[in-house]
């Protein structure tokens, strides 16, 4: 006879195992989740990374200094100015090569266009986890605007290769500045618009406040930086404390939170949107007239114009397009502010016209382990709205 | 960032309380650099934690290089942070490769800074060095049944076969 199932047993002690993703678009990319469910209830969690490991900085070792910037932009793929500055930035202090002043507002400008657009992209999707769904259409349609602009000067709308070692590729086209100046007016109404609808949304509101409460210590501890931690109460912002591009010459403030759950790091994001909105007109007010890209011929190409009359530039352009330059051996270690925390590029030179090995210290890598800590005993509605809150970005993750 | 004379302070203070632990220092491009003994890499670390007006209490970036042909041949770069005084410090140990199939070993850093351990994992996965202590030192961005180190420089580039249809039972 077979055996009777016990239907008054008490079963919520009993865990099961259950498999989220890699496929699944709650988990924003290739992330698998191995979940230990008690009922409803996260007991245990184990990120399960690796599906879009593209072996990128393997990649760089095999390439000229100058021909690593399209693949590291490729790691992040939301913020990939970010990319190009870590890694701009890290051959420039290897080589010791000072970038003009209009150079570095450029890239300031841009830097700040991408964090917005990171974050535009950050909310659409968190916002459409949540049952937002309007968000997400209202977030990609300023998102597009600011593609424009990469477009209008980059003549792509991602992956652009603007930034070169020694300043830029280019100047900023005739109307770009005047296209830019109406978005960075519009975007701090836009922001009040999403606020206006998130803010007072009771569904939101409930699904986030209280929720995902990791401790400012804890967080430091895991090495989680960027508006998580700020969220956290820590006023920790790369751009602030050390001295790179024009940052220091700007006025911008650092939001911070207070609790450090999931409102709180909506909060801070929204509010830096405005912020980077601010520090684009103040730079682009700064921006004066004078070279975009250094002029030691040495690292940086001739102007195209002096090829047909200087044997010297052609000699130059010739051995920077076929070689590349060479660095002395060394190594550095340069990190920046992306939107999602401390992106730190180290590269190694042993003297080759190839770096003999470029590593990125990746911010969604780094804070995917806090992870566990915001999710456990949470519902797994829950977790998912931490998913979307610690923003991570898999193409970075994995590299 | 501390200069070269605060660097060679920093190694006289350890020096004092771990004999034999710094090797040598550098300070190159304005990035202060410890090397130190591999078998004391815990003492220089959780030192450079907690002593007083030291206080390097976040560990930004942990990476490995190989400097291939170069012996010792793999450096293990610590990338700490003092965040009150806004200082950054390497500090590197070289280990040496111990040839055949045996890893190459140092301690694990995880007790001291836990977010160490995604670092160390993804250090394993590429170099296959070995960190003794670590709670799960697993291939976390190669699949599990991966052979071989990849970020190896003695490791070719293309080293990889490509998976189609027709040769999948090859490769599997």
């Amino acid at each position: 006879m077979a055996e009777q199932i016990d239907l008054t047993a008490d079963r919520t002690t009993e865990l099961m195992t259950v498999n989220i993703g890699p496929h699944h678009p709650a988990t924003h990319g290739v992330l698998r989740l191995i979940v230990d469910l008690e009922g409803e209830v996260v007991r245990d969690l184990k990120p399960v990374i690796g599906y879009v490991h593209t072996g990128i900085e393997k990649s760089c070792e095999d390439k000229s200094y100058w021909k690593v910037i399209p693949f590291v932009e490729r790691m992040d793929y939301v913020s990939y100015f970010f990319q190009m500055e870590a890694y701009c930035g890290a051959v420039e202090r290897l080589v010791g090569l000072e970038i003009p002043p209009r150079a570095k507002y450029l890239r300031t400008i841009f830097l700040e266009l991408n964090r917005i657009h990171s974050h535009l992209v950050w909310l659409g999707t968190t916002a459409l986890d949540l049952g937002a769904i309007s968000m997400l259409w209202y977030c990609f349609r300023e998102r597009d605007r600011i593609l424009d602009l990469f477009e209008m000067a980059t003549g792509q709308r991602m992956h652009t290769r603007y930034f070169q070692v020694g300043g830029v590729i280019e100047d900023i086209p005739l109307g770009f500045e005047a296209k830019c100046r109406s978005f960075v007016e519009d975007m701090p109404v836009r922001v009040g618009q999403y606020e206006a609808l998130l803010d007072r949304n009771e569904v939101f509101l409930q699904r986030t406040k209280g929720v995902g409460i990791v401790s400012r210590e804890r967080l430091l501890e895991l090495g989680v930086t960027g508006p998580l931690l700020r969220a956290a109460g820590e006023p920790w912002d790369l751009r602030k404390t050390f001295d790179y591009l024009a940052y220091p010459e700007l006025d911008f403030k650092i939001p911070v939170g207070t609790v450090g759950d999931n409102y709180d790091r909506y909060r801070v994001r929204v509010a830096e949107m405005v912020e980077s909105a601010s520090i684009v007109g103040q730079a682009l007010d700064r921006l004066e007239d004078g070279p975009f890209i250094a002029d030691d011929r040495k690292y940086v190409l001739p102007p195209r114009s002096e090829l047909s009359t200087s044997m010297e530039s052609l000699i130059h352009h010739f051995k920077l397009v076929t070689e590349g330059f060479r660095v002395d051996p060394g190594e550095v270690y340069y990190a920046i502010e992306s939107p999602r925390g401390e992106l730190g590029c180290f590269v190694l030179a042993d003297g080759s016209s190839k770096p003999s090995r470029v590593h990125f210290r990746d911010p969604s890598f780094v804070n995917l382990q806090a992870f566990k800590d915001m999710a456990l005993d949470s519902y797994v509605a829950d977790m998912i709205c931490s998913l979307g809150m610690l923003d991570p970005i898999l193409g970075g993750v994995d590299r | 960032m501390p200069d070269a004379p605060g660097l060679e302070l920093i190694r006289g203070e350890i020096e004092r309380d771990h004999p034999g632990a710094v090797l040598a220092t550098s300070f190159d491009r304005d990035q202060p650099a410890l090397i130190v003994d591999p078998e004391q890499i815990l003492a220089v670390l959780s030192w450079l934690r907690d002593t007083p007006g030291q206080r390097y209490r976040f560990l930004s970036s942990l990476h490995v290089a190989d400097y291939l042909p170069a012996a010792p041949r793999f450096g293990v770069h610590y990338e700490l942070l003092n965040r009150d005084r806004v200082e950054r410090i390497r500090v590197k140990a070289m280990l040496a490769d111990p040839e055949g199939d045996a890893l190459p070993e140092i301690d694990s850093c995880t007790e001291l800074f836990p977010t160490a351990n995604f670092q160390e994992r993804e250090a394993f996965d590429f170099f296959g060095i070995v960190f003794d202590g670590h709670p799960d030192l697993t291939r976390i961005l190669l699949p599990d049944d991966y052979v071989g180190w990849p970020q190896r420089r003695d490791f070719p580039v293309g080293g990889e076969p490509v998976t189609f249809t027709y040769n999948e039972r090859n490769y599997g």
